[in-house]
């Protein structure tokens, strides 16, 4: 095993509240991980600590198998080779383009920075902003001179603080696709923080899903989306709806869509549950249980329907484009699973 | 960045071109009168006084007053710049006290400060005594380095002008988005590298901004360098005034005074611009304030006390002991009028001058012009010209309208209208006015800049009156430029003598006029109550000062 | 009859209003006085005459330059009615700019010695302020010492303090050699002198006798800073001032430099009344006896007693050169120092 990032059940706090609360986490070399999570969830904080602006109040972090920062210790930021990309970019507004990128490589001999310098503004695709001022240049620019500069030392671990939250959404996936696509050809290890799952999607080999501190789940974004390990993943990562499921005596799952086939998962055998629908888990049937169209969203290729079953019970259901319903019309849908999530129904609720 | 060309469709007057580019123009040029009446003497013939000046002193005037600001240049941006980066980026035992009262030695005059040195440093002053009674030594055996000499006044000036620099240079770091700092770091640029490569040139031109304001000062001192001994352009320009008796050469003098000083005015006004683009746009401002250990702390700690002692604890002692040893026969009631009338003259000064600043800064930035912004520059010079030289610009625009306005009064309606404003607390208000308004239009001018175009044409299409613009948008966010700018004004005010010397009415006497009468006379004790109260007046608004300072840096965007 | 706007007739009707005010003004018991003598060396003796008189004295104090200066820029509107300086130069300069006028009080006249008053009546001495040498005793002799010129000797190197240049009181004494030894022999004088500093010449005549506690010889001061120096609190002061004696020079020839402290009537005076007797009054016996006990000066007429100090100090001869001339020769003066490099 090459780990290149090891957390170890890392604490931080602020004053006398905990924002992390102990996350054991580990990227690959060549790995591009994610630490994907609603604000406030601690993911800025923990990206950070690795970075090295924030101490640790328990626990360590390892940084090609050194500790870097543990509790009463940490090595300064700027002994870590350790590249990060800000949310606001951060780029020296009284530099240019080409010293901007060049600061991380000062005390590289001049002609072997300046072909540095030439080759990452190839790579990011802007090779004649060099002479430029950051202000002369859009927000896409601007993203990627912050990615060319941090990676010119040629940092072992590169750190992303929400760096394409200021771009519009367009630009956003395209932008992050061609981010990886770089990381990717320099073999750069990566981390990104983030509270947007299509740009995690879009960027990361694998993602911890972070709620209220902890890592809630930690897999690639297929089994994040269609296995979520519990109910705040499930709702965090894509669109679904929870239908109520009982156990015949017989010991089948009964949902008002009819029976479940226990596909993929092991289901407890105790309590009542609730199993968890994407819109693709649903299909039209004609022999099928009678639901109400009572909302609708046109996506261009496809359209998400909002279904009422008898019960009030709400089901999401994605169709082609064509497939145009009104409001109120009457629709009769059936289950097609190729794998079960089921939650226990919390006792409280 | 472009400056918003309003194209709102809106007919009140304040927002007609006309109006602003007038109203502007016209003030400005009010303001500029001393500046050019001191100018128009250029075309006196001067006569041979000047060969004469050429010949035996002019090279002492010129080569003194560069090393001078040379020299103070240096000074107050050593003792400026480590200051307001230790209490801006770290925390260390004293921080919070250091924050505002290393702007104290603000409310010490310069005079004062020299006066006091030399009490305590000079030949027969208590610590060259105490050395020779203590090792048994002669005057001559030792060498001890002479107060009054040219590096005297340049510690003495840079120890009450550093604040200029501390206070912009520290709003100026602390309004620097701190992931550009981490992103340094993160590049693996140790504390030092981030401080000279990234933060200080960000700084910059909030560094020159009150560079320019420390060294126009010192090209106006004149009780310093005079007491020194110190042949400057300013003591020249006296010399030649009333010792040679030549007031054309002597304004001539100050004319070329001035030309240094546009050159300064230039280059500040030149950062300025620069700096719209420098603004960092920094999202998310943790509190930064690092906390130190072990001897750096103490390292901090030296950092700041050092000018503060200096600049401040040890002159504000020395005037302490001198004032307690003659307390009880020097405290009378006239005390409580003389420092009623320097509140007054000081609190209206400020206020006067805000509205010229903010008329002035308002009418540059709705409608730019290019006459209107050299207007504004040229009313901006007073700051340099020594008050006794701004008087008499004052004076000469003023009596000349009396006397004309009281000619025709006598010759159509057999009536005389003698003074109308010469002499009067008026006179005494514009003259501040035309020598402070340098401050205040700086403070406002920075404070404008923070304010987009787009954050009005906002609060518009939100439903606001262009009235309302100001009083809810304007108002709110430029608190911290307007306090600052009426404080220091206050505060200069305070200290400032030759102008209030020459132009105040009869019977009218303030705590500077008091310190300095007793100081000149060579009665320090006796006048080191009044400097005392000036001292104490300041201190105040010195430390409402530093808290708006600090409240508008926190909400800095 | 035109018609004038309401804009103009209102402003019209302002400027009456202020102008029968300022006229009101004038009526009243009152006197006003520009003065380059600091407060607190005038108003006792102000506060007196209004005492005596039921006379209010208003009073600006400021530099004699600039108050010279306002008085010429407001003209004939000025409400000064006298004018006080601290030395004569600056009286000459106001007689010149033509903003005196002359008073021809017998009083005035027969109280005051005809050097000390301006032979056309236009200002008159109040107090007389000599500028001898000071010499620190046991380190100088008094048999050593003989004239101001006599300090040019090269023995005096490096033992000489005197102030910069820029002060008045030793342009005037520059100016009254000028007038005695001519402008080329004062110039030699003046280069020489130059040499004989013990170090550059800097902060007021008081420092020129504290320094001689250790660092020079010799000074040149005036006496009142030394009268201070005895009788004030400072005790570092009261051992320099004990240290050094007063020395008269040129009593074999012309006198000791003197200068004066004067008054001038404004030539737009408008209590001209009242004016002539505050001159009047500040030359009364009571009055001269006043500078001498509360500032040390010499008292400007004849038979008023002196105070022990003044006494102590021994009496002297003083120059009778009209002090007119020292204004007539001051710019040559400073050009003379100009030229001697004497800052």
């Amino acid at each position: 095993m090459n780990k290149l990032l090891e957390l170890n059940d890392v604490h931080i706090a602020y004053e006398n509240t905990e924002v992390v609360k102990g996350v054991t986490y580990d990227l690959q070399a060549g790995e591009i991980g994610c630490l994907l999570g609603p604000s406030g969830c601690g993911k800025t904080t923990l990206l950070r600590a690795i970075a090295g602006f924030e101490p640790i109040r328990a626990g360590s972090i390892d940084l090609k198998q050194s500790t870097v920062s543990r509790p009463g210790k940490i090595l300064a930021p700027e002994q870590r080779h350790i590249g990060m990309v800000f949310q606001d970019f951060a780029l020296f507004p009284h530099l240019n383009v080409a010293d901007n990128i060049g600061f991380g490589i000062a005390d590289r001999p001049g002609k072997e920075r300046r072909k540095r310098i030439e080759s990452l503004l190839r790579l990011v695709e802007l090779p004649d902003a060099g002479s430029l001022f950051p202000h002369q240049l859009s927000g896409g620019q601007q993203q990627r001179i912050a990615l060319a500069r941090a990676l010119a030392p040629e940092p072992s671990l590169l750190l992303m603080d929400e760096p394409f939250s200021s771009m519009d959404v367009d630009l956003r996936e395209s932008l992050a696709r061609e981010v990886r696509e770089i990381l990717k050809r320099e073999g750069t290890t990566a981390l990104l923080v983030t509270h947007d799952q299509h740009e995690a999607f879009a960027m990361a080999d694998r993602i911890a899903v972070m709620q209220t501190g902890l890592i809630q789940q930690w897999d690639t974004a297929f089994n994040l989306y269609h296995t979520p390990a519990n109910r705040f993943v499930a709702g965090f990562i894509g669109q679904g709806a929870l239908l109520p499921v009982v156990r015949d005596n017989r010991g089948r799952l009964i949902s008002e869509l009819g029976p479940i086939p226990v596909v993929g998962t092991e289901v407890s055998k105790t309590g009542n549950m609730e199993i968890l629908l994407r819109p693709d888990d649903v299909v039209r049937q004609p022999d099928g249980v009678t639901t109400q169209v009572i909302g609708k969203a046109f996506r261009g290729a496809d359209i998400l329907y909002r279904l009422r079953l008898q019960s009030g019970t709400e089901i999401l259901y994605i169709t082609h484009g064509r497939d145009n319903f009104p409001l109120g019309e009457t629709l009769s849908v059936g289950l097609d699973l190729d794998h079960t999530v089921l939650f226990p129904v919390a006792e409280s609720v | 960045m472009e400056v918003a060309t309003h194209r709102t469709s809106d007919r009140t007057a304040l927002h007609r071109p006309g109006f602003w580019q007038a109203g502007v123009l016209l003030s400005a040029l009010v303001l500029a009168l001393p500046v050019f009446t001191v100018f128009s003497f250029i075309f006196v013939p001067a006569g041979e006084v000047w060969s004469h000046l050429a010949e035996t002193v002019l090279a002492d005037y010129l080569s003194n007053s560069a090393l001078l600001v040379l020299g103070v240049a240096f000074g107050v941006l050593l003792l400026g710049i480590p200051t307001a980066w230790v209490i801006a980026v770290y925390d260390f035992p004293g921080r919070r006290f250091f924050e505002w009262s290393l702007l104290l030695p603000l409310a010490i005059p310069a005079y004062i400060i020299a006066y006091t040195y030399t009490g305590l440093l000079d030949f027969a002053g208590p610590l060259q005594t105490g050395l020779r009674d203590s090792f048994g030594l002669e005057g001559g055996d030792y060498y001890f380095p002479e107060v009054r000499s040219l590096g005297g006044a340049v510690i003495m000036l840079s120890l009450v002008l550093y604040p200029y620099v501390f206070m912009m240079a520290r709003s100026s770091f602390l309004g620097q988005s701190s992931s550009t700092l981490e992103a340094g770091r993160a590049l693996g640029a140790g504390p030092l590298r981030i401080f000279l490569s990234i933060a200080l040139p960000l700084a910059r031109p909030a560094i020159v901004t009150g560079l320019s304001l420390a060294l126009m000062e010192t090209l106006a001192d004149y009780g310093t360098v005079q007491y020194f001994g110190i042949s400057t352009f300013t003591t020249g320009i006296f010399r030649t005034w009333f010792g040679l008796n030549d007031s054309a050469a002597a304004a001539q003098l100050a004319a070329l005074l001035m030309s240094f000083v546009f050159i300064l005015i230039l280059m500040e006004h030149y950062s300025r611009r620069r700096q719209r683009f420098f603004q960092t746009g920094g999202r998310h401002h943790h509190p930064l304030h690092h906390p130190l250990r072990g001897w750096q702390r103490y390292a901090a700690f030296a950092i700041c006390v050092t000018p503060l002692a200096f600049g401040f604890l040890i002159p504000a002692g020395q005037l302490l002991v001198w004032s307690l040893s003659i307390a009880e026969e020097a405290i009378d009631l006239s005390f409580l009028q003389l420092a009623g009338n320097s509140l007054l003259l000081a609190s209206a000064a400020a206020i006067f001058t805000l509205i010229l600043a903010l008329f002035l800064g308002y009418g540059q930035r709705l409608h730019p012009s290019k006459p209107v912004a050299i207007a504004v520059r040229f009313s901006a010079m007073g700051y340099a010209i020594p008050g006794t030289v701004i008087a008499v610009g004052v004076m000469l625009p003023f009596a000349w309208f009396d006397n004309t306005l009281d000619e025709w009064m006598r010759g159509t309606f057999d009536l005389s209208t003698g003074l109308l404003l010469s002499g009067t607390v008026f006179a005494l208000l514009f003259s501040y006015a035309v020598r402070f308004l340098a401050v205040s239009l700086q403070s406002v001018e920075s404070g404008l800049s923070k304010i987009t175009p787009n954050m009005d044409d906002a609060a518009r299409s939100l439903g606001l009156a262009p009235g309302k613009v100001l009083r809810r948008i304007h108002l709110p966010m430029m608190r911290g430029a307007l306090l600052t700018a009426m404080l220091l004004v206050f505060v200069d005010v305070l200290k400032e003598l030759p102008a209030t010397l020459i132009l105040r009415p009869f019977n009218f006497n303030t705590l500077a006029v008091r310190a300095y009468e007793l100081a000149s006379d060579e009665r320090l004790a006796d006048s080191s109550i009044a400097a005392l109260s000036i001292v104490v007046v300041g201190i105040v608004p010195v430390i409402l000062l530093s808290r708006a300072i600090r409240k508008s840096g926190d909400t800095h965007e | 009859m035109r018609k004038r706007s309401l804009s103009i007739n209102l402003l019209l009707a302002i400027l009456i209003a202020a102008a029968s005010l300022s006229s009101t003004a004038f009526a009243a018991k009152e006197v006003n006085l520009y003065s380059a003598r600091k407060e607190a060396l005038i108003k006792p003796l102000l506060d007196r005459f209004s005492a005596q008189t039921g006379i209010q004295v208003n009073l600006v104090t400021g530099k004699a330059d600039a108050l010279l200066k306002r008085l010429q820029l407001e003209g004939r509107n000025s409400p000064a009615d006298l004018l006080i300086t601290t030395d004569a130069g600056r009286l000459y300069r106001a007689k010149s700019a033509g903003v005196t006028q002359s008073v021809s009080s017998l009083k005035l006249r027969d109280t005051i010695p005809a050097a000390y008053r301006d032979p056309e009546g236009h200002w008159f001495g109040l107090s007389l302020r000599a500028r001898p040498i000071i010499y620190v005793k046991g380190k100088v002799s008094a048999d050593e010492l003989s004239t101001y010129e006599a300090l040019a000797d090269p023995k005096w190197a490096k033992k000489i303090c005197i102030r910069s240049s820029g002060n008045i009181y030793n342009q005037s004494l520059v100016a009254s050699m000028l007038s005695h030894d001519g402008k080329d022999e004062t110039q030699v004088w003046a280069d020489s002198l130059m040499k004989n500093l013990a170090r550059k010449p800097k902060g007021g005549d008081r420092d020129q006798i504290k320094a001689a506690a250790g660092q020079c010889d010799i000074a040149i001061a005036n006496t009142y800073y030394l009268g201070k120096m005895v009788k004030g609190k400072d005790p570092s002061q009261q051992a320099a001032a004990e240290k050094v004696a007063i020395f008269w020079p040129n009593q074999s020839d012309r006198g000791a430099h003197v200068n004066i402290s004067g008054v001038t009537l404004t030539r737009a005076a408008k209590n001209r009344a009242n004016a002539i007797r505050l001159m009047e009054f500040l030359v009364t016996p009571e009055s001269q006896s006043w500078y001498a006990e509360a500032n040390y000066e010499y008292p400007v007429r004849e038979g008023v007693e002196w105070s022990d100090l003044l006494k102590q100090w021994g009496s002297f001869k003083a120059d009778q050169l009209n002090l007119a001339k020292l204004g007539q020769n001051n710019a040559a003066a400073v050009r003379i120092m100009d030229r001697a490099g004497w800052k």
